[in-house]
């Protein structure tokens, strides 16, 4: 027997399915782990929610009593300012109590578990946690382990996935490029360890973009990138001909310093964004970056402040994007949707 | 404990992969021995018989790698608890690999073992020496004093010898006192940080990985050094089917080692996964669908001697966190036995070919006669019903570990009486 065969045998056991476990018997959010498994009526519902949020920013009273009575716990393990910041105010707008909670590496490293720590905030009577944790899989984890009326919204899981980074990108995307069959989408830079980038391909590919392509060295694209459904290049000029949208990852400092990249010098030379590269792309590209930026690394700062630039315009949607997560993942306390 | 001696087994199907025996047949045992099979012994008047009608009866079996937790993490489980959870699965002998702590690298350590598990009275230890002493890669071990008091073989656990230098020494060393090196082959510059298979899987979880090339180059290495030094070596768990292919060669080239796998590799692979399951965080890790067809097919074609279980087990809290901050490994012993049979309801191999794989090849590797159910031979031995149906739970577990992937399914085959030295130490059947 060729063993084919006996493989065919051998996944066969009764090991029972879990279903999704980011939406509820209804197909409605019930936690945001990450844009991979939702389907394309999911997002679109939260890009339309937080376009419904928009109209808020603009008047004297940002506040709307959506969310009043509930607390959301932002639990950072990693130190950020900018995505926490954006969550507390998304929060606040929805009239949340909000919890801030950073837990940095020596108070985990006293001996309470991560199990004992969501325990003792479950007991404050938390309704939603918004978490980040450089370990991969740490939203699933907290996830399989709140009970029915406790929702999580992952703000970043190691290399793994950051949801409402990806989410913002698409609202911002469809701010000015709306058809996306018809686009060309280049993602630049550290994929193999950008979360952000995860949550991106899948966001892309499940609204239907029309072409999706990944650059960067080999030490920096993850084994097997081309089965997530992106064409790979390693060549920059190749990559961006003709792209109607060009992202651009952040590259961490302790990448630099390390095998991955020989120098910034000739990372940059590489694959900075520039303005005479930036002229290969279609002439009304748009460039991103989920920030912060390093200059002069993955681009120039004629791109990053220039006119084909909306950078600041993904961190003002931040907060309508984060909104509509908050908004539609909250759970009554019976288990069902509060929205 | 019951602690009658003369025991005759009646009515089994006796196999007997070393004796080449495959057949309904009686055997007698007295005195810890094997007396008789087939005729019984003039005069023999038994204390018990055993009806083993149904049943398959075989050498108890000998798992090639099983960390039982004493010394150092009782709170996982004790040589006393997961010796006589072998011994209800039919294994009668565990290797331990050296990595206890402290660390098996002086005779007073192997005493106490020994000393443990004679008290707990169930299944054989055979103790793994540490090759380098405390496992720091520097320093050679004291081998002869450790060979002195009865470890089986010399082994550096999971913990690679990286300066090449001390590696051919601690080769040449033992080969010095004749003693067999185990080797679970990992490059650790190019392993470190991960924790699953490197693939589709671990880039689509944002999962650090390690590549296949972590065991190839490890291979590759000790392959010259066993060359060079002459050392008997074994290869423990492989978990790629290159790795099995370098090792096919080289024994096609007339290079004396041997290796196992353990069983787990032969049935799951990165797939299982799924959502972050940490019952599938294991070090070697999980590979893909090909290397585990691989696998299969070096079991299947001898490049891999011996099936082990790499018995694991874990406190509840230990897998309760983020995927990475779990701890690795799966508790085993207590799938070992219908793990392998079903390899044979599979026909990768006969029944008789797969008892072999976990009782006479594992002792010949081991160089113990046991593993067989030959006159005079030591009588440890296992009783099994091949068509008990019964399902992984923790119910079912006998291990103190409860880690294991295969939770929920459905098994065929259980052991249902269990001989060491001739004593009957676990039995279900009550008539």
């Amino acid at each position: 027997m060729s063993p084919v065969d006996t493989q065919a045998q051998s996944t066969q056991p009764v090991k029972l399915r879990p279903g999704n476990i980011q939406l509820d018997p209804q197909g409605k959010l019930r936690h945001f782990l990450a844009i991979e498994g939702l389907p394309k009526p999911v997002l679109t519902k939260i890009l339309d929610t937080a376009e419904s949020f928009t109209a808020a920013h603009e008047s004297r009273d940002k506040k709307i009593e959506l969310l009043k009575g509930h607390t959301i716990a932002n639990l950072f393990f990693e130190p950020s300012t900018r995505t926490r910041t954006t969550f507390e105010l998304a929060a606040k707008r929805l009239s949340a109590d909000v919890l801030n909670i950073n837990i940095s590496a020596s108070s985990s490293s006293k001996g309470e578990t991560l199990l004992d720590m969501l325990r003792n905030l479950e007991a404050m009577h938390v309704d939603m946690f918004v978490v980040r944790h450089g370990s991969s899989g740490a939203a699933h984890f907290i996830a399989k382990n709140v009970p029915p009326h406790v929702s999580v919204l992952n703000a970043g899981d190691g290399s793994h996935e950051h949801p409402t980074q990806a989410m913002l990108d698409m609202f911002t995307i469809r701010q000015h490029k709306p058809d996306f069959p018809s686009l060309r989408v280049a993602i630049v830079g550290d994929i193999m360890h950008s979360r952000v980038a995860r949550s991106q391909i899948h966001a892309l590919n499940t609204l239907g973009v029309g072409e999706l392509r990944v650059i960067a060295p080999q030490t920096l694209l993850p084994a097997g990138i081309e089965k997530m459904g992106v064409q790979v290049y390693q060549n920059i000029d190749e990559g961006i001909k003709d792209v109607d949208v060009i992202i651009m990852l952040r590259l961490q400092r302790e990448r630099m310093h390390s095998a991955f990249i020989p120098s910034e010098h000739e990372y940059f030379s590489l694959y900075g964004m520039t303005e005479a590269r930036l002229a290969l792309a279609k002439p009304d590209a748009i460039v991103m970056h989920p920030g912060p930026i390093n200059r002069g690394v993955e681009m120039d700062s004629a791109v990053a402040d220039g006119p084909h630039s909306v950078i600041l315009q993904q961190v003002s949607n931040g907060i309508a994007v984060r909104m509509a997560a908050m908004a539609l993942a909250m759970r009554n306390p019976d288990g069902s949707s509060a929205s | 404990m019951n602690k009658m001696s003369r025991i005759h087994i009646k009515n089994g199907h006796l196999i007997d992969p070393a004796n080449g025996i495959d057949e309904v047949t009686d055997l007698w045992v007295a005195d810890g021995k094997v007396q008789a099979v087939g005729t019984a012994p003039d005069g023999f008047t038994a204390d018990q018989v055993i009806n083993a009608d149904q049943q398959i009866v075989c050498p108890g079996l000998i798992d090639l790698s099983a960390r039982l937790r004493e010394p150092g993490h009782e709170h996982k489980a004790t040589i006393a608890s997961e010796t006589a959870a072998a011994a209800s699965a039919g294994i009668t002998g565990l290797v331990c690999p050296p990595d206890t702590k402290p660390v098996i690298d002086s005779p007073a350590i192997v005493e106490l073992m020994h000393h443990k598990a004679r008290q707990a009275g169930q299944s054989h230890l055979h103790l793994l020496g540490a090759l380098t002493s405390g496992l720091k890669g520097e320093l050679i071990s004291e081998m002869l004093s450790l060979k002195e008091v009865g470890v089986v073989g010399m082994s550096n656990a999971n913990q690679p010898v990286q300066n090449s230098q001390t590696l051919r020494h601690a080769f040449e060393y033992a080969a010095t006192h004749d003693l067999t090196v185990f080797i679970r082959p990992n490059d650790p510059s190019l392993s470190k940080g991960g924790c699953v298979h490197e693939g589709p899987v671990s880039s689509r979880l944002g999962l650090p990985g390690i590549p296949e090339a972590a065991e190839t180059v490890a291979v590759a290495r000790e392959l010259e050094l066993i060359a060079q030094t002459g050392v008997r070596a074994h290869f423990s768990q492989l978990s790629t089917a290159r790795a099995a292919a370098m090792i096919g060669r080289a024994r096609h080239d007339g290079l004396k080692v041997t290796a196992d796998v353990a069983v787990h590799q032969l049935y799951l692979s990165e797939i299982d996964i799924r959502d972050y399951d940490s019952a599938c965080h294991l070090i070697p890790p999980l590979r893909s669908e090909r290397d585990r067809d691989g696998l299969r097919d070096a079991l299947k074609r001898g490049t891999i001697d011996a099936v082990c279980s790499d018995h694991q087990p874990h406190e509840p809290d230990a897998k309760q966190a983020p995927f990475p901050d779990t701890a690795p490994g799966l508790s085993g012993i207590d799938t070992l036995l219908p793990l392998v049979k079903r390899l044979a309801d599979e026909k990768l191999l006969s029944l008789s070919d797969v008892i072999d794989r976990v009782t006479a090849t594992p002792a010949l590797i081991l160089g113990l006669e046991q593993g067989q159910l030959s006159v005079g031979a030591n009588a440890d031995v296992c009783i099994f019903d091949p068509n008990l149906s019964w399902f992984v739970g923790t119910d079912t577990l006998n291990s103190h570990g409860h880690n294991t992937p295969f939770m929920g399914w459905e098994m065929h085959g259980r052991a249902t009486s269990t001989l060491v030295n001739g004593q009957l130490i676990f039995t279900t059947i009550h008539d």
